[in-house]
């Protein structure tokens, strides 16, 4: 158990049975009285969030959480397949739990999963990865300007910001935890 | 007012200039001390020989006892776990007492405090905190706990303590009705949260205390002092009995401090002030 004088932003703490991140965090201490413990929280499984204050004699929860090592395998179904970097058990992971991180899947890029009494809740990507522009109106020469954007969409279907100048088959580096274009890697 | 921001220590500077043309002695106690004064809701932090101060408040008091008319100190306390948007594990506080005064009279002395502070510092009477623009040179506006209590959380102050909802009544119901645009009081607070501070000749039921909010925010603490010997006794009594049941360490009373006792404490009012607080709200910063 935690203490309420161990909180603090970022601390992961169990509620009723769910894990929560605290996202803000304040403390108080009005005319001598208690500290009130004034925390924002955000549920690590369903995004929601709620405003709790904890008194200083209060005890709050220690989720059982576990961070692996995995690599991503392969889609299946609905699902996608990760594999344990030192065992090699299999995840399966639904698109619920991934979200957006879905089309930023590469095979084999190792990967790390949060689980929470044995279930995994969040995966945590390699902060860049490289794809081939798709599909993209043709890239205007001589143009180098960066600021300059326009639509383009990966071989996926994510659709993204590129600079003006790039063109179909040019390769470039995304930051998966924004989903925006970061450089270019290669031309095509 | 003057653009670039003032240090902290030009606050502490100024505040020790003032205090020094109001005839006070600028005292040193010690910083680290064999036990800190039991009080309910402060923890101290244990250092080799001791525990750092929470406040200056026991070792001043002595100096009280010992002879002393005028005195204050500005320097480090330690508050252990405190830590948020203007609360620091260390801090910068200044305290200061005055033998024949009682705290109606530390009303008065503070306001010329905070504006010579203010004068001195950033170079106009006026700061912009939170929003409102207020002008030291301004009267506080004084209430007392009990009204804002019935007027904007119908309850007494000693109910909601009853209730333990006191520190949320007062934070989420009372605190964001201050006026912002002037100095506050919060004055006469319930028997029950006195710490040291004397009762009421004519109602025990009130405690002889104040608060001040500049902005919004508490920034200082007022007694009339606790002089009575066996009163100050039974309250270290209840407050160990309060600390023993929720768990926190036992401070025992410093020896010192009942020889002091013995001596006899004067008469006296005395304010503990954040430092740190006041040169947030001079400077129009978010926190300390």
């Amino acid at each position: 158990m935690y203490s309420a004088s161990d909180l603090r932003k970022g601390l992961k703490v169990e509620i009723e049975g769910e894990p929560w991140v605290v996202s803000d965090y304040d403390f108080c201490k009005p005319g001598k009285g208690q500290a009130l413990y004034r925390c924002k929280l955000k549920n690590m499984i369903t995004g929601n969030t709620m405003d709790k204050t904890y008194r200083s004699v209060e005890k709050i929860g220690k989720p059982n959480l576990e961070e692996r090592e995995v690599f991503y395998s392969y889609p299946e179904g609905e699902f996608f397949v990760f594999s344990d970097g030192e065992t090699y058990e299999e995840y399966r992971l639904n698109s619920k739990t991934l979200g957006n991180q879905v089309s930023f899947l590469i095979a084999d890029a190792s990967c790390k999963i949060l689980f929470f009494n044995d279930m995994p809740i969040e995966v945590t990507l390699p902060l860049f990865i490289e794809k081939e522009i798709d599909q993209t109106e043709p890239g205007a020469r001589g143009d180098t300007a960066t600021n300059v954007t326009k639509p383009a969409k990966l071989d996926n279907g994510y659709e993204l910001n590129v600079p003006i100048f790039l063109n179909e088959q040019d390769v470039i580096k995304i930051d998966t935890r924004t989903g925006e274009y970061v450089e270019r890697v290669s031309k095509a | 007012m003057k653009s670039n921001p003032t240090s902290l220590n030009d606050t502490i500077t100024a505040i020790k200039k003032f205090f020094v043309n109001k005839g006070f002695s600028e005292v040193k106690t010690p910083q680290v001390i064999t036990s800190p004064f039991p009080e309910p809701h402060i923890d101290a932090v244990e250092v080799d020989g001791g525990y750092f101060r929470t406040s200056p408040e026991l070792h001043m008091k002595i100096l009280l006892a010992e002879g002393q008319q005028k005195i204050f100190e500005v320097g480090p306390c330690r508050r252990k776990h405190e830590s948020g948007r203007i609360h620091r594990e260390e801090f910068t506080m200044l305290e200061w007492y005055e033998v024949g005064a009682d705290y109606n009279d530390l009303i008065g002395f503070t306001r010329e405090l905070l504006l010579y502070v203010c004068r001195e510092t950033i170079g106009s009477n006026k700061v912009m905190y939170n929003g409102s623009l207020f002008d030291f040179s301004d009267p506080p506006e004084i209430f007392t706990l009990n009204e804002l209590f019935s007027n904007f959380a119908n309850v007494s102050p000693e109910e909601a303590l009853a209730n333990f909802q006191f520190e949320e009544l007062l934070t989420d119901k009372i605190e964001p009705q201050l006026p912002l645009d002037k100095a506050v009081i919060v004055k006469d607070y319930p028997a029950e949260l006195a710490a040291f501070s004397k009762l009421k000749e004519n109602d025990k039921s009130i405690a002889e205390r104040w608060e001040l909010y500049l902005g919004g925010v508490e920034i200082a603490n007022t007694y009339t002092e606790l002089t009575d010997p066996e009163e100050h006794l039974s309250r270290f009594a209840k407050f160990a009995k309060q600390r023993q049941e929720a768990g926190t360490p036992e401070y025992l009373v410093d020896p010192l401090f009942l020889k002091a006792l013995e001596l006899g404490i004067p008469d006296s009012a005395g304010c503990a002030l954040g430092v740190d607080r006041l040169h947030m709200v001079l400077n129009s910063l978010d926190s300390i």
